[in-house]
């Protein structure tokens, strides 16, 4: 087979390697793209985006058997679940289809197959071979790889997927019918997106997470207060909780969970399970390289070095935070680093924003209270309640809370923690405005216009520094 | 209701001071133009005056504070009838600065005048807010920081490298950063890597000493100097001086005893207006030709040096100039010039003659164009019409700008200045 010469070739086409190969593309580079299921990956085809159109199917589904409070009335308000998974397809396929016509426009190559890496050619440019099905589609050769080959769902024993009964976030997203009771085993945000979609729509749910609070990683009071929120939504929560068994019956799954040392048995229509990712590390010729796995993820440098020459690797497939985000961002970093760019800098993972579209939406960036202590910072922290803020109030989204870690010697903005409507989006402005290393001062110069719910951003750094005006 | 005597700037690039000691005490009544304060800057030590009456009701900052930032709430004066308790909030009233008598009353023309900091002018530093503040809380000074943020901006991990010992430097610096950067910072130099020489005192740098550091290093690096040498007969002027001296009054107001610098001084004043070319300083926007004869002379402080100002010293008498001087030495030595008697002038002198040094070259003193180095009058011999004779000889270096300042007229300037010297009758003409 006749090897084609590219000067880039990387391998996969989610948010990271898609965006890889454009940065490329605007570089002058001459690139190809080995994508072997659908351009955009998972992110676009199997997870951001067709959860956030379910997602908002559900929230029009509250918000249909909540009208009374805004003045409306409407009798036998019902949904297909086959037409809100239908709206979701369509929505991922539709930018499935941007993504491909963005590849063409930038003159990027792509090629239908796996990618793997097949050693080394003269002159030290790397190979890289594509198959489809088994069988050999092309060969590249190409003085860079980038591998961005992304991650696949954790599978837990016990807990293998079934299609009748136990579902990754795959089969979660396009259910043949609505289940009626829902187990979901993790709480992070993929399990809490799920969990907060069904108990929407419905359905009984419970989530079990084997640590002490709800999504982990988010500061400790929005773990209490999404716990508070879901619960009063009629969510069973289970921490400190582990699945130790499953039993499969007729239509129906029991699971035994364990809690502070007693098993109680569960019985549900479906468990999802949502215990995490696992790097997709195999079949992409790493044997024999100097790239080096670790806990099924890739170890690189700043900007996607493996220490194999002229092979790098960005987003899930190397290390945490596990978002499309960052992958974006590490491959144009990684780009730019191989373009030889001047002031290319390597992404700084303590500023990388994390979103969970659960109803009361939670976003944060930056330490919580309890990491920028045990980082033995001296903090200052700032809250303010949606229940002081004139449009949260008007949009009848009463809920939710804006809190912010400041160092208190420096005023360095040390972290953001969001919990209510649209936090979402608010969300990037202090990401902006730690980017920019503001303190304290900037962020209350600024001004916030009224009424948004933005505002409650400025009163939360004000309430840092006991001045917050409305509370 | 209670007034905020806030921090006052002293000159229009300050920004923090020393709030050296507090002359009045909590509860003492004050009267406007007293004394409540002393603040010192690198240079200078002034006081601050009550514009208000009333009762100092609370000091906020206690005298020997470091860093007080301009503007800052220093202390709360009650107006009649007003308790100490009312003023326990100073923050929330911003009040007018009470005192800043020292601030420099912008007479001239601003294009007539030199900056009074250079550094300030030569370009914006870019740095991050927290960057900013973590430089002033930690004593760095950012614009002897190399940034590595976008386009050279100085961001936090900078000020973190430079706290930990000059990692900044280390860094692969940001090829953007030299190249936006009109102004190359000095290299830092840390105390941590010179550690392992030897046993040592680390003695913190006052801020004098930061400004001479940075200025000078600018100086040196920016500034292309080059170097004249002339030697000069002073019998004459020394014989002139003993004759003067012999005239002052025993003691008294009109009492004068001339030294050879003052001499100088008037030589280079006199000199400078028969050359005006040499009485410039360079901007990228053009030569200022400066009208003015104002000469700063090198003073050798505690610490440190400065150079206080003896303006229009042309017009000026000898016997005026050796007043003026002995003055200004005087209270340079006792941190209280004010910041206009130091900052400008067109011309410095530094006299190292009382040391027995022969020669030196001096370091010129941005943005004047010219600095005149003057060794110590010795007897040496000399040929005068064919045969060796003893003279006593005072040789003088000039550094110079080349940019404002070329050769022929840096040599035409040390020519007048040699005439004047060797012939001090012609300071009268």
């Amino acid at each position: 087979m006749a090897e084609q010469q590219f000067d880039l070739v990387v391998v996969g086409g989610g948010p990271g390697g898609y965006v890889a190969a454009i940065r490329a593309a605007q570089l002058k580079m001459n690139v190809a793209l080995v994508e072997r299921e659908h351009l955009g990956g998972i992110c676009l085809n199997w997870g951001c985006i067709p959860t956030k159109a379910l997602l908002r199917s559900s929230e029009i589904n509250h918000l249909l058997h909540n009208l009374d409070a805004y003045g409306f009335s409407a009798q036998n308000v019902s949904f297909d679940i086959a037409k809100i998974v239908k709206r979701s397809r369509g929505v991922a396929a539709q930018l499935s289809g941007g993504v491909k016509h963005l590849l063409k426009k930038n003159k990027v190559t792509v090629f239908d197959g796996a990618g793997r890496l097949d050693g080394v050619a003269a002159g030290g440019a790397r190979k890289v071979a594509v198959s489809k099905g088994g069988k050999a589609v092309a060969s590249l050769v190409a003085k860079n790889v980038i591998l961005a080959t992304g991650a696949r769902a954790r599978v837990l024993p016990g807990l293998e997927p079934d299609p009748a009964c136990i579902w990754t976030y795959r089969e979660a997203m396009v259910p043949a019918k609505m289940p009626k009771s829902l187990l979901v085993v993790g709480s992070g945000a993929i399990g809490i997106e799920f969990a907060s979609f069904y108990r929407n729509l419905g359905a009984e749910v419970t989530v079990v997470e084997v640590m002490d609070r709800i999504l982990p990683v988010e500061d400790e009071e929005i773990s209490a207060f999404a716990r508070k929120a879901f619960e009063k939504q009629g969510m069973k929560i289970l921490t400190g909780a582990g699945v130790k068994g499953v039993r499969k019956g007729a239509g129906s799954v029991t699971a035994l969970v364990e809690q502070g040392g007693k098993t109680q048995e569960i019985a549900v229509e479906v468990i999802i399970s949502a215990v995490g990712i696992v790097g997709n590390v195999e079949g992409i010729g790493l044997e024999g390289t100097k790239a080096r796995v670790e806990k099924t993820h890739l170890v690189v440098d700043g900007y996607g070095a493996t220490g194999e020459p002229g092979v790098w690797a960005i987003g899930d497939l190397t290390g945490p935070p596990w978002l499309a985000h960052k992958a974006s961002h590490e491959g144009i970093a990684c780009v730019e680093k191989i373009a030889g760019l001047k002031g290319v800098h390597p992404l700084d993972t303590s500023n990388i924003p994390g979103c969970t579209y659960c109803m009361p939406q939670v976003a944060s960036v930056g330490m919580t209270e309890a990491k920028a202590k045990a980082a033995g910072r001296k903090v200052r922290v700032g809250r303010f309640p949606y229940m002081g803020n004139g449009k949260a109030i008007a949009l009848g989204e009463p809920e939710g809370m804006v809190k912010t870690v400041f160092d208190a010697e420096t005023g360095e903005l040390l972290g953001a923690h969001m919990i209510g409507a649209e936090v979402t989006e608010l969300i990037q402005g202090y990401g902006i405005a730690r980017t920019l290393e503001s303190t304290e001062a900037e962020l209350m110069h600024t001004v916030f216009p009224h009424p948004t719910l933005s505002e409650m951003m400025h009163e939360s750094v004000l309430d840092a520094y006991g001045r917050a005006i409305h509370f | 209701m209670p007034i905020n005597v806030l921090m006052p700037a002293l000159s229009p690039t300050m920004t923090e001071g020393k709030l050296a000691r507090w002359l009045k005490k909590e509860g003492d009544a004050v009267k406007s133009g007293q004394v409540l304060c002393e603040i010192e800057t690198d240079k200078a030590t002034m006081e601050v005056e009550a514009v208000d009456e009333g009762t100092l009701g609370k000091i906020l900052v206690a005298g020997g504070t470091e860093g007080v930032k301009v503007n800052t709430p220093i202390a709360v004066i009650l107006e009649e009838g007003e308790s100490a308790a009312s003023a326990a909030a100073p923050a929330a009233a911003p009040a007018p600065v009470v005192a800043a008598p020292a601030a420099p009353p912008s007479t001239a023309a601003p294009a007539s005048k030199p900056a009074a900091e250079p550094a300030a002018d030569a370009g914006r530093v870019f740095a991050s807010p927290l960057a900013r503040r973590m430089a002033e809380q930690a004593g760095l000074d950012i614009s002897a920081i190399r940034g590595s943020g976008p386009n050279g901006r100085i961001v936090k991990a900078d000020i973190d490298a430079a706290r930990a010992g000059g990692k900044a430097v280390a860094r692969p610096a940001a090829p953007a950063a030299a190249a936006a950067a009109s102004v190359p910072a000095p290299a830092a130099v840390s105390a941590a890597a010179l550690a392992a020489i030897g046993p040592h005192k680390l003695v913190p740098l006052s801020t004098m000493r930061r400004v001479i550091a940075r200025r000078l290093t600018e100086s040196k690096q920016q500034v292309p100097h080059f170097y004249l040498t002339v030697d000069c007969v002073i019998d004459r002027l020394l014989a002139g001086r003993a004759a003067l001296n012999a005239r002052s009054p025993e003691k008294g107001p009109g009492a004068f005893k001339l030294s050879v610098n003052d001499f100088v001084i008037k030589a280079v004043a006199v000199a400078l207006r028969q050359v005006p070319a040499a009485n410039a300083s360079y901007s990228d926007d053009g030569i200022l030709m400066w009208d003015n004869v104002d000469v700063s002379v090198a003073v050798a402080i505690p610490g440190g040096l400065i150079t206080p100002i003896v303006r229009n010293a042309d017009a000026k008498g000898l016997a005026q100039i050796s007043t003026e001087m002995k003055d200004l030495a005087t209270r340079a030595k006792d941190g209280k010039l004010k910041p206009e008697e130091f900052q400008g002038g067109g011309f410095s002198i530094s006299n190292l003659g009382m040391f027995g040094i022969k020669e030196f070259g001096a370091v010129i003193n941005p943005p004047q164009g010219a600095i005149l180095a003057v060794g110590a009058g010795e007897q040496r011999p000399i040929v005068k019409d064919g045969a060796l004779a003893i003279a006593t000889v005072m040789s003088c270096t000039l550094s110079v700008d080349h940019r404002v300042i070329d050769g022929a007229v840096g040599a035409e300037f040390l020519a007048a200045f040699k005439r004047i010297v060797e012939d001090p009758l012609a300071m009268l003409l």
